[in-house]
């Protein structure tokens, strides 16, 4: 539809079961919020996906520079001390 | 006993005619909404309907004694067997027509499900059950959109106000208390539907001044439906509906 440009665009969020959280799933147009949860319940929940749902204005989020992504994110490539995984777990801990 | 019986199975019939038809005009958005959310949005609720419709005619075959199937009462039977309100077979308009049509129809039903949850005949208590959650969210989609249409645009206010003066005189037939399942509601099976009109009332007026819509005084309502007498194009839709198995007898897939 020609209006389509009119209505504001949401990115959906869906917790998958009581614990977890919430994980994008995907985005819808909406006018306004009430009608944005509506749609991501009957777009994104049909199949018994989740028991919550979030939405956002897509202009609301704020996202990182992919040309920056080299200054952001390739330092920690070689900084493996970080990861917890240089101490001995005794077996009767399980998992952690 | 035996009689109240065959007025359960005329009364599940009636709900299950109001379901199937219903769900079959909304599938008919199927592929057509104004917009792709909607275009999910209208079939899940068309097979809300369809798979209540389906829970009642189960139920009334086996209380008839299994000489029929719900595909039978669904598919094959002719024009003036079917119990359906006039509301339910309006052919579509516009997309403001068909979610007031749907609100005008569960606003309704709603009530009635609550009430039936207590019903003495616990089969059809169960299928109260699910459905309520269902048809509730139905009112709030429905009602949501009405809203925003009704005090929306000009041309959104103006198709939603024509769509009230046309579908409004329909919604009486809903609380016709038909004399033969009397009894039913005598011995707690079903509520009395003409118990429900200010519940119903009371959800409309709320929806209605919110869209700033005002409920209209009807001078002659439209009925018929609950009677076998129906509107020109239920032909049309009933073709259309039962023209797989009346080519196909009994085809499955």
């Amino acid at each position: 539809m020609s209006s389509e440009p009119m209505i504001p665009l949401w990115e959906v969020f869906i917790r998958p079961r009581n614990g977890l959280h919430h994980k994008h799933v995907g985005s819808l147009h909406a006018a306004d919020s009430e009608m944005a949860v509506q749609a991501a319940r009957d777009v994104y929940t049909r199949r018994e996906e989740g028991n919550s749902v979030w939405v956002v204005r897509a202009e609301d989020i704020v996202a990182s520079d992919p040309s920056r992504s080299e200054e952001n994110f390739d330092p920690a490539a070689d900084k493996v001390y970080r990861h917890p995984s240089f101490y001995d777990i005794p077996d009767e801990v399980g998992h952690m | 006993m035996a009689g109240n019986n065959t007025q359960l199975v005329s009364m599940l019939v009636q709900i299950a005619d109001d379901h199937l038809i219903l769900g079959h005009r909304l599938s008919e958005w199927c592929g057509h909404a104004p917009m792709l959310e909607e275009d999910l949005s209208m079939p899940n609720m068309a097979l809300d309907l369809i798979g209540q419709a389906r829970q009642l005619y189960t139920l009334a075959a086996e209380l008839e004694g299994g000489q029929r199937t719900e595909d039978d009462l669904a598919y094959l039977r002719s024009d003036r067997e079917y119990r359906n309100c006039l509301l339910v077979e309006k052919g579509n308009v516009d997309f403001a027509h068909t979610m007031l049509k749907q609100f005008y129809f569960a606003a309704f039903m709603k009530p009635f499900w609550q009430q039936s949850l207590n019903s003495t005949h616990k089969a059809f208590a169960a299928i109260a059950g699910k459905a309520v959650k269902e048809i509730s969210y139905h009112i709030r989609h429905c009602g949501e959109w009405i809203i925003r249409l009704g005090d929306g645009t000009e041309e959104s206010a103006a198709r939603t106000r024509a769509a009230v003066a046309e579908l409004h005189p329909y919604t009486q037939e809903l609380f016709w208390m038909d004399p033969r399942h009397r009894s039913l509601v005598t011995s707690g099976v079903i509520p009395d539907v003409s118990l429900i009109a200010s519940d119903w009332q009371s959800t409309v007026d709320r929806v209605f001044r919110e869209a700033r819509l005002s409920v209209p005084d009807v001078e002659y309502p439209l009925s018929g439906g609950r009677e076998g007498r129906h509107t020109e194009e239920f032909g049309l839709l009933l073709a259309e509906l039962q023209y797989m198995q009346r080519t196909y007898p009994g085809a499955q897939w």
